[in-house]
């Protein structure tokens, strides 16, 4: 078998097994960018010769017998918005083009001491602001399945790169889908866990309340792997919570009968493609025939969503990038006069355009006589958003739906109508406003040769019945990847 | 008739904490290392970096609060405060302003006008900023980020104050409670606690308040004393000549006298508050609340009172004694190792307080251990050291907090109680000074002392002088 074909969890059976050692996984996965980068552009920064090193470190390890976990020495990429001591860490924005932190990511360091090694950074919508990774002040990712498309965003880097075989798997971070869309836009599997799973410290803050960082990965196995390594409980991240249930690879269980799965009709009303309609429907069938309970279901409020999110985390990311004022790293201006100057031109030549849309709508919500009526408000709607699930999740242990509207689109179509572009993110919004895990997985193929993603949702801290769903589903499904690669 | 004004006054006061690490994270908060030597990632306000509470912050808080009789809000936030500048690394402020810590507190204060009460609106929680350094000769400013995130209760009074006697007695009050809770050691001086006074002036008998200003760069009680009575003239001169006051901030120069405009209402940022998404709200129960209750030490007023009562000492000396908790725990202490209350006392009162005003030295200071004056007291009760020997052993004793057993041992100032051994030296003196003594037989009573001084050089100090005139009386 090519060791490109492998999963992540396979690689390291290989590995484990003598059949593959780190270096031969670590030097073709280099090769492929090699070749592919030219093409889709998946990374800002590919560290070659540490990638090498580190695999022979944690080849020593494996051959000591002090690493023998599901992923060690498997290659990964993460997402450049997530802090690599001694590697430039650029969230894909001018402002920290020289940015290399002194200390990685908690995820990170949990991904490398499970035995990882870092590839590099992926590219993204600078500061995560944008679904279809064009925003980045390095250059668009494009999608290996059509590279006249887009790999979705924010998170397009690490989708596109797993899916193009340029890592094995990779970590993304989702604010209002960032890994969910670009995995269903990329035919990749991607979680978003509850708010609290996985440590925020070291991850570039967007908004705050509704980040969270999670895996992209070629199937449901490789998710409830990685799950198991990145979620913990982390002393320097105050939201971060004690983990209960985190056996998440025991949950790759093929039985989903009386798992009771709601479908949202409101997810399924104008504007949705009929052919992603059809695809998830379809999906919900096969389920249903494997024993599932599904019926359809009122999810109120969902128009609400986007507002409310958009409002929330801009508010929250105006005042998360006040940090970047070219004082004390990062990009500042080459002439100035004074320090308000220097602050001003710094920041709006190292900001690109999305960024700053963002922290204007978000500086005016929380401008004194506007901060009631826009962001308090939007904090209601957002603990009633938290009611409507709570009330589903009394009857469903999961919610199923489309990922998107639409399958990817073309490049350039998206940015010169943000508003619609916003409105892409509706059906994965509301899941980070409650703070619920949420995974996407491929379900089809459209008539344009674009993979179509199906979004499954879980109550809070209840992964395990997202990850069992999954593996049922993709079980019945059958192998999925693009058709080159098969 | 001339009108006559009110002045009213609130109080803004920032303490800062005594807690060993930072609010968020766990750098040192010790005063004066090299610059950004105490500083990590949270609070340089590096990206990715999140803050931590340091829970001491919040007993420390709720303990100032329950002090000054605050209701304390069991559900409270943190709040950011957005302004640029490059004392705050991440260009906000983590404070509260939407839920603080506590509310409707009230302390009482006496002056020479009798008791009353000043109320306190609220105090919330922040982090303390960097501090900039602008070199002169080089073109720049350097920012030291070893006091970010150095924890900070602000404390903000009710406009109740009618004058700056009432100010200082208001402070008085809240340094005395905030030290006896050991919550900081509130110098004004080092900024531990730091003062901005809000003041407008009305005619007396007004219920409107008038327009208020907000006087900064206040260093000492003098300083506000005197910025309180120099705004209060200033505002009197603007309404008489029929001008107004404007809303503004304004810095005092205490060396000039006078205060000037630093940025008016109009130029007010807009900070944004808005809750800290990143720290999770605090729930305080019942029993953690009680738990501070419980810890509460005997505040000053109540002290005073039991002195009254346990300790024969006068009035004075219990007002200096209790005005530093450390001091009347030095007291207590050494009262409690058996020395005589009076004797304690009176040590604190002249050579203690002689030694802190020559070494220009708070009572906070005192080093010397309640034994080692227990024991220094001791040794002159059974006379083995006289009184001036004793005062020399205490000076060491201050500096060095030596044992002063040992050191009257090692030196060698044992008073020589040996009679064969003084009555020698005594016969020597009188052998050698025939003057003195014919004087002395001729009715000079003077002229002993002189023979006694005589003695005691020979002894090396080391002699009872009560002694010493006894045996010269009998040999004479």
């Amino acid at each position: 078998m090519n060791i490109l074909d492998m999963t992540a969890v396979g690689l390291a059976a290989a590995i484990k097994n003598k059949e593959v050692t780190v270096r031969q996984a670590t030097e073709a996965v280099l090769a492929q960018i090699e070749e592919k980068e030219a093409d889709f552009h998946c990374y800002v920064t590919v560290d070659k010769e540490g990638a090498l090193k580190q695999a022979e470190e944690v080849q020593k390890k494996i051959d000591a017998g002090e690493l023998d976990g599901p992923l060690a020495g498997v290659p990964v990429a993460i997402k450049d918005n997530m802090c690599t001591e001694g590697m430039l860490t650029t969230c894909s924005s001018k402002i920290l083009g020289n940015f290399v932190p002194t200390f990685s990511s908690e995820a990170v360091l949990n991904l490398q001491k499970a035995g990882a090694v870092i590839l590099g950074k992926t590219n993204m919508d600078e500061f995560a602001m944008g679904s279809t990774t064009e925003t980045s002040a390095y250059g668009v990712t494009k999608n290996p399945w059509n590279p006249e498309h887009v790999p979705g965003g924010s998170s397009g880097g690490s989708a596109a790169a797993v899916a193009a075989g340029e890592c094995f798997y990779a970590l993304g971070s989702d604010t209002g889908g960032s890994i969910r869309q670009p995995a269903s836009f990329c035919g990749v599997v991607g979680l978003k866990p509850t708010y609290g799973r996985v440590s925020r410290y070291g991850l570039i803050a967007y908004g705050s309340s509704l980040d969270q960082i999670g895996p992209l990965c070629k199937d449901v196995t490789d998710c409830a792997a990685i799950m198991e390594i990145i979620a913990t409980h982390d002393l320097k991240d105050s939201t971060s919570v004690e983990q209960e249930d985190t056996d998440f690879t025991s949950a790759l269980v093929d039985d989903v009968k009386g798992m009771r799965i709601g479908i949202p009709k409101d997810y399924f009303g104008e504007g949705l493609d009929p052919e992603v309609k059809d695809a998830v429907l379809k999906a919900a069938e096969v389920l249903k025939e494997k024993g599932a309970v599904v019926e359809e279901f009122d999810l109120s409020l969902v128009e609400y969503a986007i507002p409310t999110y958009y409002t929330i985390a801009a508010a929250e990311a105006s005042s998360n990038l006040e940090r970047f004022d070219g004082i004390k790293y990062g990009y500042r201006t080459e002439e100035y006069e004074g320090l308000h100057n220097m602050y001003k031109k710094s920041r709006s030549e190292g900001f690109g355009a999305e960024v700053k849309r963002r922290i204007m709508l978000g500086s005016f919500v929380l401008s004194s006589g506007y901060y009631d009526a826009y962001y308090l408000k939007a904090l209601r709607v957002k603990a009633l958003i938290k009611k409507a699930f709570d009330e589903a999740f009394a009857k469903y242990d999961v919610i199923l739906g489309p990922v998107a509207p639409t399958t990817a689109p073309k490049l350039g179509e998206s940015l010169s109508d943000p508003l619609k572009m916003y409105l892409g993110d509706i059906y994965t919004i509301s899941v980070n406003l409650a703070g619920l895990p949420g995974l996407s997985m491929p379900c089809g193929i459209d008539s344009k040769g674009l993979p179509i993603g199906l979004q499954l949702i879980g109550d809070c801290f209840n992964e395990k019945k997202l990850i069992q769903t999954a593996y049922a589903y993709e079980k019945a499904r059958g192998a999925f990847g693009r058709k080159e690669d098969k | 008739m001339a009108k006559q004004y009110e002045t009213v006054i609130g109080l803004e006061v920032h303490v800062e904490l005594a807690t060993k690490t930072k609010i968020f994270c766990g750098c040192s908060t010790a005063f004066g290392g090299e610059p950004n030597t105490h500083t990590c990632p949270v609070c340089t306000g590096m990206p990715g970096s999140l803050p931590v509470l340091n829970k001491q912050v919040l007993e420390y808080a709720v303990a100032v609060g329950l002090a000054t009789n605050c209701s304390i809000t069991q559900y409270c936030k943190f709040d950011r405060k957005n302004y640029f500048y490059p004392d705050n690394p991440q260009n906000y402020q983590i404070s509260q302003l939407y839920l603080p810590i506590c509310r409707n507190g009230k302390v009482e204060i006496e002056t020479e006008n009798g008791r009353k009460f000043v109320g306190i609106h609220e105090i919330h929680m922040e982090e303390d900023a960097g501090k900039l350094i602008h070199d002169e000769w080089d073109d720049c400013s350097l920012v030291d980020y070893n006091r970010s995130g150095v924890p900070l209760i602000e404390i903000v009074s009710e406009p109740d104050m009618r004058s700056a006697e009432e100010v200082i007695a208001y402070l008085e009050k809240l340094r005395m409670t905030i030290q006896y809770l050991g919550a900081s050691d509130c110098k004004l001086q080092e900024g531990s606690m730091r003062a901005d006074v809000n003041l407008s002036i009305r005619e007396v008998g007004a219920k409107e308040f008038g327009t208020r200003t907000e006087m900064k760069n206040l260093n000492s009680f003098k300083a506000i004393a005197r910025a309180i009575e120099g705004e209060t003239e200033r505002q009197i001169d603007l309404l008489e000549a029929g001008e107004k006051v404007v809303q503004e901030t304004r810095r005092w120069d205490d060396n000039k006298g006078e205060s000037y405009a630093m940025r008016s209402k109009e130029d007010a940022q807009d900070y944004r508050y808005f809750p800290e998404p990143d720290l999770v709200p605090i729930v305080l129960d019942d029993a953690f609340l009680e738990e501070i209750r419980a810890k509460q030490p005997e505040f000053r007023e109540e002290k005073m009172r039991r002195y009254k009562e346990e300790f024969d000492i006068p009035e004075y000396d219990i007002e200096i004694i209790t005005g530093s908790k450390h001091m009347a725990d030095i007291f207590e202490a050494t009262v409690a190792l058996g020395s005589q209350p009076k004797k304690v006392s009176n040590w604190l009162m002249v050579e203690t307080l002689r030694l802190l005003k020559e070494n220009a030295m708070d009572p906070e200071d005192i080093r010397f251990s309640p034994e080692h004056l227990a024991k220094l007291i001791s040794l002159t009760d059974a006379k083995k050291v006289n009184s001036s020997v004793a005062k020399e052993v205490f000076e060491v004793m201050f500096n060095e907090d030596v044992d002063p057993e040992k050191y009257v041992e090692e030196k060698g100032l044992k008073t020589v109680n040996d009679e064969g051994a003084l009555r020698k030296t005594v016969e020597d003196v009188i052998a050698n000074n025939p003057q003195s003594v014919e004087d002395y037989r001729n009715g000079k009573e003077k002229a002993i002392g002189f023979l006694v001084g005589q003695t005691m050089k020979a002894m090396k100090g080391k002699a009872d002088p009560s002694m010493v005139n006894q045996l010269l009386k009998e040999l004479l």
